[in-house]
Protein backbone atom coordinates (compact mmCIF):
# COMPACT_ATOMS: atom_id res chain seq x y z
CA UNK A 1 0.00 0.00 0.00
CA UNK A 2 2.88 2.32 1.08
CA UNK A 3 4.41 1.54 -1.99
CA UNK A 4 1.63 2.20 -4.48
CA UNK A 5 1.16 5.60 -2.53
CA UNK A 6 4.80 6.61 -3.03
CA UNK A 7 4.83 5.11 -6.50
CA UNK A 8 1.55 7.42 -7.17
CA UNK A 9 3.09 10.16 -5.70
CA UNK A 10 6.09 10.07 -7.67
CA UNK A 11 4.32 9.83 -10.77
CA UNK A 12 2.88 12.81 -10.44
CA UNK A 13 5.49 14.98 -8.94
CA UNK A 14 7.07 14.07 -12.61
CA UNK A 15 4.11 14.93 -14.15
CA UNK A 16 3.87 18.33 -12.76
CA UNK A 17 7.61 18.79 -12.92
CA UNK A 18 7.65 18.01 -16.62
CA UNK A 19 4.38 20.72 -17.10
CA UNK A 20 6.78 22.79 -15.45
CA UNK A 21 9.76 22.81 -17.59
CA UNK A 22 7.61 22.58 -20.94
CA UNK A 23 7.01 26.42 -19.70
CA UNK A 24 9.48 28.41 -21.88
CA UNK A 25 12.13 30.20 -19.81
CA UNK A 26 12.35 33.86 -19.22
CA UNK A 27 14.85 35.41 -21.70
CA UNK A 28 16.68 37.05 -17.88
CA UNK A 29 17.75 33.32 -16.95
CA UNK A 30 20.24 33.20 -20.23
CA UNK A 31 23.79 33.62 -19.06
CA UNK A 32 25.51 32.79 -22.67
CA UNK A 33 25.60 36.70 -23.81
CA UNK A 34 27.47 37.64 -19.95
CA UNK A 35 30.01 34.83 -20.95
CA UNK A 36 30.49 35.66 -24.22
CA UNK A 37 31.24 39.56 -23.69
CA UNK A 38 33.69 38.65 -20.96
CA UNK A 39 35.10 36.12 -22.23
CA UNK A 40 38.61 38.28 -23.42
CA UNK A 41 39.65 39.34 -20.47
CA UNK A 42 39.05 35.52 -18.67
CA UNK A 43 42.24 34.55 -19.69
CA UNK A 44 41.25 31.00 -21.31
CA UNK A 45 39.79 30.66 -24.64
CA UNK A 46 36.64 28.01 -23.57
CA UNK A 47 33.81 29.03 -21.91
CA UNK A 48 33.29 26.39 -19.66
CA UNK A 49 36.58 26.79 -18.16
CA UNK A 50 36.12 30.47 -17.90
CA UNK A 51 32.95 30.18 -16.08
CA UNK A 52 34.92 27.31 -13.77
CA UNK A 53 37.97 28.64 -12.95
CA UNK A 54 37.31 32.74 -13.57
CA UNK A 55 33.82 33.84 -13.40
CA UNK A 56 32.45 31.29 -10.68
CA UNK A 57 36.10 30.43 -9.63
CA UNK A 58 34.39 30.74 -6.02
CA UNK A 59 32.76 27.67 -6.60
CA UNK A 60 35.61 25.47 -7.59
CA UNK A 61 37.31 27.04 -4.53
CA UNK A 62 34.56 25.43 -2.09
CA UNK A 63 33.86 22.42 -4.12
CA UNK A 64 37.82 21.58 -3.71
CA UNK A 65 37.32 22.13 -0.42
CA UNK A 66 33.99 19.44 0.03
CA UNK A 67 36.23 17.11 -1.41
CA UNK A 68 38.77 17.23 0.63
CA UNK A 69 36.28 17.71 3.98
CA UNK A 70 34.85 14.26 2.87
CA UNK A 71 38.35 12.62 2.66
CA UNK A 72 38.94 13.66 5.89
CA UNK A 73 35.97 12.57 7.04
CA UNK A 74 36.16 8.69 5.68
CA UNK A 75 40.02 8.83 7.16
CA UNK A 76 37.87 9.77 11.00
CA UNK A 77 35.47 7.35 10.52
CA UNK A 78 37.81 4.38 10.00
CA UNK A 79 37.38 1.38 8.41
CA UNK A 80 37.67 -2.23 10.14
CA UNK A 81 35.32 -4.73 8.47
CA UNK A 82 36.29 -7.97 7.34
CA UNK A 83 35.70 -7.69 3.75
CA UNK A 84 37.90 -9.22 0.80
CA UNK A 85 38.54 -12.31 -0.26
CA UNK A 86 41.89 -12.52 -1.54
CA UNK A 87 42.65 -11.31 -4.78
CA UNK A 88 43.10 -13.14 -7.66
CA UNK A 89 45.85 -11.25 -10.17
CA UNK A 90 45.45 -12.18 -13.96
CA UNK A 91 49.38 -11.48 -15.58
CA UNK A 92 48.32 -10.32 -18.48
CA UNK A 93 45.91 -7.48 -16.90
CA UNK A 94 48.88 -6.65 -14.96
CA UNK A 95 51.13 -6.13 -18.01
CA UNK A 96 48.29 -4.35 -19.56
CA UNK A 97 47.81 -1.71 -16.86
CA UNK A 98 51.81 -1.42 -16.16
CA UNK A 99 51.52 -0.30 -20.44
CA UNK A 100 48.18 1.56 -19.87
CA UNK A 101 49.80 3.85 -16.98
CA UNK A 102 52.07 5.71 -18.12
CA UNK A 103 49.71 6.89 -21.28
CA UNK A 104 46.70 7.39 -18.76
CA UNK A 105 49.74 10.36 -16.96
CA UNK A 106 50.17 11.83 -21.02
CA UNK A 107 46.75 12.15 -21.62
CA UNK A 108 45.88 13.72 -17.96
CA UNK A 109 48.68 16.31 -18.75
CA UNK A 110 46.82 16.97 -22.23
CA UNK A 111 43.38 17.06 -21.06
CA UNK A 112 44.80 19.73 -18.40
CA UNK A 113 46.49 21.75 -21.29
CA UNK A 114 43.44 21.51 -23.32
CA UNK A 115 41.13 22.86 -20.72
CA UNK A 116 42.00 26.54 -22.15
CA UNK A 117 40.50 25.80 -25.17
CA UNK A 118 38.18 23.03 -25.34
CA UNK A 119 36.47 20.74 -23.15
CA UNK A 120 38.75 19.34 -20.82
CA UNK A 121 40.92 20.48 -17.52
CA UNK A 122 41.34 19.96 -14.24
CA UNK A 123 38.21 17.47 -12.90
CA UNK A 124 38.65 15.58 -16.18
CA UNK A 125 42.46 14.98 -16.02
CA UNK A 126 42.35 14.52 -11.94
CA UNK A 127 39.42 12.01 -12.83
CA UNK A 128 41.18 10.33 -15.27
CA UNK A 129 44.73 10.22 -12.81
CA UNK A 130 42.46 8.33 -9.98
CA UNK A 131 41.05 6.07 -12.56
CA UNK A 132 44.95 5.52 -13.36
CA UNK A 133 45.19 4.61 -9.89
CA UNK A 134 41.78 2.58 -9.43
CA UNK A 135 43.09 0.55 -12.36
CA UNK A 136 46.91 -0.18 -10.71
CA UNK A 137 45.01 -0.97 -7.23
CA UNK A 138 42.33 -3.86 -8.97
CA UNK A 139 45.34 -5.48 -10.72
CA UNK A 140 47.09 -5.66 -7.81
CA UNK A 141 50.15 -3.42 -8.76
CA UNK A 142 49.47 -0.59 -6.40
CA UNK A 143 48.37 -1.56 -2.05
CA UNK A 144 45.46 0.31 -0.73
CA UNK A 145 46.13 3.46 1.23
CA UNK A 146 46.72 3.01 5.09
CA UNK A 147 46.96 6.14 7.29
CA UNK A 148 48.68 9.10 4.53
CA UNK A 149 52.23 9.99 4.78
CA UNK A 150 52.92 13.46 5.24
CA UNK A 151 53.81 14.41 1.35
CA UNK A 152 51.03 12.28 0.79
CA UNK A 153 48.83 14.89 2.54
CA UNK A 154 50.64 17.88 1.17
CA UNK A 155 49.92 16.31 -2.43
CA UNK A 156 45.77 15.97 -1.34
CA UNK A 157 45.69 19.45 -0.05
CA UNK A 158 48.13 21.10 -2.83
CA UNK A 159 45.11 22.48 -5.02
CA UNK A 160 43.22 23.91 -1.97
CA UNK A 161 46.37 25.61 -0.66
CA UNK A 162 47.52 26.94 -4.08
CA UNK A 163 44.31 28.15 -5.29
CA UNK A 164 43.64 29.46 -1.49
CA UNK A 165 47.00 31.23 -1.90
CA UNK A 166 46.28 32.73 -4.99
CA UNK A 167 42.68 33.97 -3.61
CA UNK A 168 44.47 35.65 -1.17
CA UNK A 169 47.07 36.90 -2.92
CA UNK A 170 44.48 38.80 -4.93
CA UNK A 171 42.16 39.99 -2.35
CA UNK A 172 43.76 43.22 -3.06
CA UNK A 173 42.20 43.36 -6.53
CA UNK A 174 38.96 44.19 -4.37
CA UNK A 175 36.85 40.99 -5.20
CA UNK A 176 37.78 37.36 -4.21
CA UNK A 177 39.18 35.86 -7.38
CA UNK A 178 39.06 39.00 -9.77
CA UNK A 179 42.23 38.20 -11.90
CA UNK A 180 43.94 40.70 -13.54
CA UNK A 181 43.15 40.02 -17.39
CA UNK A 182 47.03 39.96 -18.09
CA UNK A 183 47.88 37.32 -15.72
CA UNK A 184 44.06 35.40 -15.62
CA UNK A 185 45.55 32.41 -17.84
CA UNK A 186 49.20 31.94 -15.86
CA UNK A 187 46.96 31.68 -12.89
CA UNK A 188 44.08 29.52 -14.24
CA UNK A 189 47.22 27.38 -15.56
CA UNK A 190 48.89 26.94 -12.26
CA UNK A 191 45.39 26.66 -10.06
CA UNK A 192 44.96 23.96 -12.65
CA UNK A 193 47.76 22.12 -12.18
CA UNK A 194 47.40 21.95 -8.62
CA UNK A 195 43.82 21.01 -9.06
CA UNK A 196 44.71 17.88 -11.42
CA UNK A 197 47.15 16.79 -9.08
CA UNK A 198 44.82 17.00 -5.73
CA UNK A 199 41.57 15.69 -7.12
CA UNK A 200 43.26 13.15 -8.75
CA UNK A 201 44.86 11.71 -5.39
CA UNK A 202 41.79 12.94 -3.53
CA UNK A 203 39.32 11.10 -5.97
CA UNK A 204 41.45 7.90 -6.19
CA UNK A 205 41.97 8.28 -2.24
CA UNK A 206 38.13 7.59 -1.88
CA UNK A 207 38.72 4.38 -3.51
CA UNK A 208 41.80 3.22 -2.12
CA UNK A 209 41.07 4.01 1.45
CA UNK A 210 37.48 2.38 1.55
CA UNK A 211 39.62 -0.50 -0.16
CA UNK A 212 41.57 -0.66 3.26
CA UNK A 213 41.78 -4.32 4.47
CA UNK A 214 41.27 -5.42 7.62
CA UNK A 215 43.98 -6.15 10.25
CA UNK A 216 47.19 -4.14 8.55
CA UNK A 217 46.04 -0.59 9.69
CA UNK A 218 48.91 1.30 10.69
CA UNK B 1 10.29 19.58 -28.86
CA UNK B 2 13.68 20.15 -28.94
CA UNK B 3 16.15 18.07 -27.68
CA UNK B 4 17.61 19.68 -24.74
CA UNK B 5 13.44 19.67 -24.06
CA UNK B 6 13.17 15.88 -24.47
CA UNK B 7 16.47 15.72 -21.82
CA UNK B 8 15.40 17.92 -19.11
CA UNK B 9 11.95 15.77 -18.79
CA UNK B 10 14.04 12.57 -19.19
CA UNK B 11 15.98 13.90 -15.94
CA UNK B 12 12.31 15.07 -14.04
CA UNK B 13 11.48 11.37 -14.81
CA UNK B 14 14.55 10.00 -12.89
CA UNK B 15 14.52 12.67 -10.36
CA UNK B 16 10.97 11.14 -9.29
CA UNK B 17 12.08 7.79 -9.64
CA UNK B 18 15.23 8.52 -7.35
CA UNK B 19 13.27 10.22 -5.00
CA UNK B 20 11.02 7.45 -4.44
CA UNK B 21 13.43 4.82 -4.18
CA UNK B 22 15.36 7.01 -1.66
CA UNK B 23 12.12 6.75 0.65
CA UNK B 24 10.96 3.52 -0.03
CA UNK B 25 14.07 1.30 -0.46
CA UNK B 26 15.55 0.36 2.99
CA UNK B 27 18.86 -1.27 1.81
CA UNK B 28 21.28 1.39 1.95
CA UNK B 29 23.38 0.56 -0.99
CA UNK B 30 20.32 0.74 -2.92
CA UNK B 31 19.18 3.92 -1.31
CA UNK B 32 22.41 5.33 -2.19
CA UNK B 33 22.12 4.39 -5.82
CA UNK B 34 18.96 5.67 -6.23
CA UNK B 35 20.28 9.43 -5.01
CA UNK B 36 23.18 9.08 -7.59
CA UNK B 37 19.82 8.29 -9.53
CA UNK B 38 18.54 11.35 -8.19
CA UNK B 39 20.78 13.46 -8.59
CA UNK B 40 21.60 12.39 -11.83
CA UNK B 41 18.28 13.80 -13.24
CA UNK B 42 18.72 17.15 -11.40
CA UNK B 43 21.67 17.45 -13.60
CA UNK B 44 20.41 16.21 -16.40
CA UNK B 45 17.20 18.71 -15.98
CA UNK B 46 20.07 21.79 -15.53
CA UNK B 47 21.41 20.91 -18.70
CA UNK B 48 18.77 20.15 -20.96
CA UNK B 49 16.86 23.24 -20.14
CA UNK B 50 19.42 25.53 -20.67
CA UNK B 51 19.99 24.35 -23.83
CA UNK B 52 18.34 27.06 -26.85
CA UNK B 53 18.54 26.20 -30.04
CA UNK B 54 20.66 23.24 -29.52
CA UNK B 55 23.46 25.51 -27.92
CA UNK B 56 24.64 24.90 -24.29
CA UNK B 57 24.93 27.80 -21.59
CA UNK B 58 28.30 27.14 -20.06
CA UNK B 59 26.87 28.30 -16.49
CA UNK B 60 24.64 25.71 -15.99
CA UNK B 61 27.47 23.13 -17.50
CA UNK B 62 29.95 23.91 -15.23
CA UNK B 63 27.90 23.93 -12.43
CA UNK B 64 26.77 20.14 -13.16
CA UNK B 65 30.73 19.52 -13.82
CA UNK B 66 31.38 20.62 -10.23
CA UNK B 67 27.88 19.31 -8.65
CA UNK B 68 29.32 15.52 -10.47
CA UNK B 69 32.58 15.55 -8.80
CA UNK B 70 30.67 16.73 -5.64
CA UNK B 71 28.30 13.76 -5.69
CA UNK B 72 31.39 11.32 -6.23
CA UNK B 73 32.49 12.32 -2.96
CA UNK B 74 28.92 12.44 -1.04
CA UNK B 75 28.91 8.80 -2.27
CA UNK B 76 32.11 7.66 -1.10
CA UNK B 77 31.44 9.30 2.21
CA UNK B 78 27.79 7.53 2.24
CA UNK B 79 29.77 3.97 1.21
CA UNK B 80 32.52 4.74 4.06
CA UNK B 81 29.66 4.95 6.92
CA UNK B 82 27.57 2.51 5.59
CA UNK B 83 30.73 0.21 5.80
CA UNK B 84 31.21 1.44 9.18
CA UNK B 85 27.34 0.58 9.97
CA UNK B 86 28.12 -2.65 8.66
CA UNK B 87 31.04 -3.16 10.71
CA UNK B 88 29.28 -2.41 13.77
CA UNK B 89 26.01 -4.03 13.52
CA UNK B 90 26.22 -6.58 10.97
CA UNK B 91 23.48 -4.91 9.21
CA UNK B 92 23.01 -2.85 6.10
CA UNK B 93 19.85 -1.18 6.91
CA UNK B 94 18.85 1.56 9.08
CA UNK B 95 17.58 0.65 12.52
CA UNK B 96 14.09 1.14 13.12
CA UNK B 97 12.13 3.91 14.53
CA UNK B 98 10.99 3.75 18.00
CA UNK B 99 8.12 5.91 17.64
Amino acid sequence: MKRFVMGLGALAFAALLIGALLEPLPVSVDLRAAVTNNMASSGVEHPVTAVLLNFRGYDTLLEIAVLLLALIVILAVGIDTASDQPRTVNPILQTLARVAAPLVIVVAVYLLWAGAFRPGGAFQAGAVLAAAAVLLHLTGLLPSWQVPTRTLRWGLTAGFLIFLAVAAGLLSQGALLHYPPAQAGMLILLIEAGLTISLGLILAGLFLLLSREPGDDA
Amino acid sequence: MSSGLLFACVGALLFAMGMAGVMLIAHLLRRILAFNVMGSGAFLILVGLTQRNDVPDPVPQAMVLTGIVVAVAATALALALVRRLHALTGQLELPADDT
